[in-house]
């Protein structure tokens, strides 16, 4: 497999099969590793080296027989169930459905054909539509599907409709919102212990707020549209544990390419990841988003971050609804662990055509690249413009390829415009990005990621060579089948854009 | 030698399930070679060596009684199998590739624009696939069973995938394994049968490649793939319980056939 090619730093990561943390194994060749972490881990390895709950006696406690993780306790709770095991079918009530241009004109026609033409969705208030693929496009059929979704959501009354009618002034729309997985959370519907499913495998991303999403196709949710539940199989889970204080080149993109390297395209399959440890619970919520919405490239079901205060603190002006946010119990069973040092960690690539082709940014400094792309789900939020701004404002050059910038939604655009970049003298990120010669930010949307409609902006037309912060790289994703895509962090991007090659952000950052 | 095998590929196309080619929007298969097992008297091929398939001369001949009155291409059995050419891709082919995402504005509940979806499927493959899978300018594919590797359909959720490939006339996707959305969604429509195989089968068999895939009952010597073209026969893994939810068409058509949600008025 291709995450076998990159071998440098896979001593970063070790699994429990593995007896414990490389840091054990008195490498000499280890060369990040101090006295310091080697301890501080070792202590939290005991615990994780000891478990061996099959051999605890039930009859010692009596309360609680066997633990649950928090996946099959979301599940448990939403198919009124006490108690869940990986591999058991079940009814899940659904808290909320999610659906966007390119799929929901399907879901709707099903949903039509199998409950009838008068058929009322199960509750008006739960279903959350979209439109962000293909908006700024004269493509008609494209502009249809826009108007199907708001026949729809006028006919069914539904409440939580994101429309777009004047495509030539974004801003003229205040309902628009932009990319579906980022608006998602920005209104609020992404809330702790719930089951989003959404028409779209990057739904996944929701899994930051310790909520069980999903992504499912049209028919499943022309179902969920008439019936408000799907059978769904309780996924075993995988539990990451990254301890380590985060270097500051680094970012939530760097994780998640480390871990899809080291665990490769499909080593998530039907399965749930939970992100643990220290270095999670110091990420911010949007980071959190990064690294839960590229789970679904390493093939995983779900991936989930306990809530905790940072969840609370984010969610406490964007939603009323009361609710109840679950914890993995001690005594959970997960099919494997993985642990991180974080401290060790290097900037990461993914070259093309797999997003598992990890390589390390320095490694791939002579790969010369024709554009750079800052946008999408993964790396299109608030915080990572931020971050490309700060290596802008750090190396105070000009970028030597082209740029393209897609804010993920209206409020990111809005925030691009309007916060100061810290340290930059009060300079939003929009000066600083005309002021190193990149494009002007483009109108919220899905944009080039999937490449789209031919008229879509940035769209990788010919066979390019382009350092992205979205989340695939298979041939012809951005377009052209024989286009070329690092996936990397917005560090790295803006690095990249910086030299025209592929670069570790440490060039500029230290 | 010759002749016995035809005949005995002719039984085997009379006794194939009829469910394949009854979909929710039919399918006029202009390929001979697919068309023929689609019919009573299939006229057999002199250049492809076709193994006797002994599991399908001893299946019973009529297994309801509501078949007993149809002819024999329609007859239900308890086996199903299909036969036709293979396309044969590699390992982690997502779904960009089975259909790319500017055509995703073709919404498959349509008729015409399902249709549409059918003569795209698998364009986004890269140039080193010199094979075309669809010929430009048809909607249908001459290659009814297409055979990949590992983690196949990853990437999008997107329906469009298995519907683009249902729509050109694959009735059955032989892969080492499936990612889960794919697996879910081609399963849910009934579109195709995404059948799991033993070992490597993409690595065994060659784009058009004449070849069977028997998917027995339980009891039986269990499901394989065979390939005339090379004389080789494979073991596959039992579909399940996908099975007969594919066969029906997908969920809602199963949950209607076996009584779990009432008939549409």
């Amino acid at each position: 497999m291709a995450s076998s090619t990159v071998t440098p730093n896979s001593s970063i990561l070790s699994d429990k099969k593995d007896v414990g943390f490389s840091a054990f194994r008195s490498q000499p060749s280890f060369p990040f590793s101090t006295h310091i972490s080697k301890q501080r881990v070792c202590k939290k390895i005991v615990s994780v080296m000891a478990p061996q709950q099959s051999e605890r006696k039930p009859s010692t406690t009596g309360a609680v027989k066997t633990g649950m993780t928090m996946t099959e306790k979301i599940l448990a709770r939403t198919s009124e169930k006490l108690h869940l095991s990986p591999g058991e079918n079940v009814w899940v009530n659904v808290d909320v459905l999610m659906t966007h241009d390119v799929c929901g004109p399907g879901a709707i026609g099903i949903f039509k054909k199998e409950f009838g033409q008068n058929a009322k969705v199960w509750d008006r208030e739960k279903v959350v539509i979209i439109p962000d693929h293909y908006i700024f496009t004269t493509d008609e059929r494209a502009n249809r599907n826009v108007d199907i979704l708001r026949d729809f959501c006028s006919e069914q009354n539904i409440k939580y409709f994101y429309d777009i009618k004047d495509l030539g002034n974004f801003k003229a729309n205040p309902d628009y919102k932009g990319v579906c997985h980022v608006a998602l959370a920005q209104e609020g519907h992404c809330r702790p212990g719930e089951v989003l499913l959404g028409t779209d495998s990057h739904t996944c991303t929701a899994g930051a707020f310790g909520q069980f999403a999903t992504g499912i196709g049209n028919t499943d949710a022309g179902f969920v549209l008439g019936a408000g539940k799907l059978l769904l199989k309780v996924p075993p889970t995988l539990r990451f544990v990254m301890d380590g204080e985060m270097p500051d080149y680094l970012l939530a993109k760097d994780l998640i390419l480390q871990i899809i390297g080291e665990i490769s395209v499909a080593g998530a399959t039907y399965k749930a990841m939970e992100f643990v440890g220290s270095t999670i619970e110091s990420l911010t919520m949007e980071e959190r988003m990064t690294l839960c919405n590229m789970v679904i490239e390493a093939g995983g079901k779900n991936g989930v971050v306990p809530a905790d205060t940072t969840t609370f603190n984010y969610l406490q002006d964007k939603t009323s609804v009361p609710y109840e946010p679950v914890y993995s119990d001690g005594q959970a069973r997960f099919l494997s662990e993985y642990r991180f040092d974080i401290s060790k960690l290097e900037p990461l690539v993914a070259k093309p055509h797999s997003p598992d082709n990890r390589a390390l940014a320095r490694e791939c400094k002579d790969v010369k690249i024709d554009r750079v792309y800052i946008g999408s789900c993964t790396g299109g939020k608030t915080e990572d413009f931020m971050a490309a701004a700060k290596v802008f404002l750090a190396s105070g050059k000009k970028v030597k390829v082209p740029t393209f910038l897609v804010p993920a939604t209206q409020k990111v655009w809005m925030d691009v415009y309007s916060l100061p970049v810290p340290g930059s003298g009060g300079k939003t990120c929009s000066q600083i990005f005309e002021e190193a010669g990149c494009d002007t930010p483009a109108s919220p949307s899905c944009g080039a990621c999937l490449g789209g409609p031919r008229d879509t902006y940035a769209r990788m037309n010919e066979p390019k060579v382009c350092v992205s912060t979205t989340n695939r790289n298979f041939p012809g994703r951005m377009g052209h089948k024989e286009g070329e895509i690092y996936l990397a962090s917005p560090y790295t991007a803006a690095a990249s854009a910086l030299t025209g090659f592929v670069t570790d952000p440490r060039e500029f950052l230290q | 030698m010759a002749a016995a095998s035809a005949s005995a590929f002719a039984a085997s196309a009379a006794f194939s399930k009829p469910s394949s080619f009854t979909r929710s929007s039919p399918i006029q298969n202009p390929n001979p070679l697919s068309s023929t097992f689609k019919l009573p008297f299939p006229t057999n091929s002199p250049n492809y060596f076709f193994k006797p398939l002994k599991t399908s001369l001893n299946r019973p001949q009529f297994s309801t009684p509501s078949a007993s009155s149809a002819d024999a291409a329609t007859v239900e059995s308890s086996a199903t199998t299909f036969h036709g050419l293979c396309y044969v891709i590699g390992d982690n082919i997502d779904t960009d590739q089975i259909i790319p995402a500017e055509y995703l504005t073709l919404v498959p509940s349509k008729p015409d624009e399902y249709e549409k979806l059918g003569s795209y499927a698998l364009i986004g493959l890269p140039a080193s696939y010199q094979t075309r899978f669809v010929e430009p300018g048809s909607t249908k594919t001459k290659y009814s069973i297409v055979i990949g590797g590992d983690n196949f359909g990853c990437g999008s959720s997107r329906e469009h995938a298995p519907v683009a490939l249902g729509a050109s006339g694959v009735v059955a996707v032989v892969a080492e394994s499936y990612a889960r959305i794919f697996f879910r969604n081609s399963v849910a429509t009934g579109e195709v049968y995404p059948v799991e195989s033993e070992g490597r089968l993409c690595d065994e068999c060659k784009t058009g490649d004449v070849v069977t895939i028997e998917l027995g009952e339980k009891g039986n010597d269990g499901d394989k793939l065979i390939n005339h073209t090379s004389g080789r026969e494979y073991k596959l893994k039992p579909i399940g319980d996908a099975g007969p939810v594919i066969e029906a068409g997908g969920i809602f058509a199963y949950a209607r056939k076996t009584g779990m949600i009432p008939t549409r008025a």
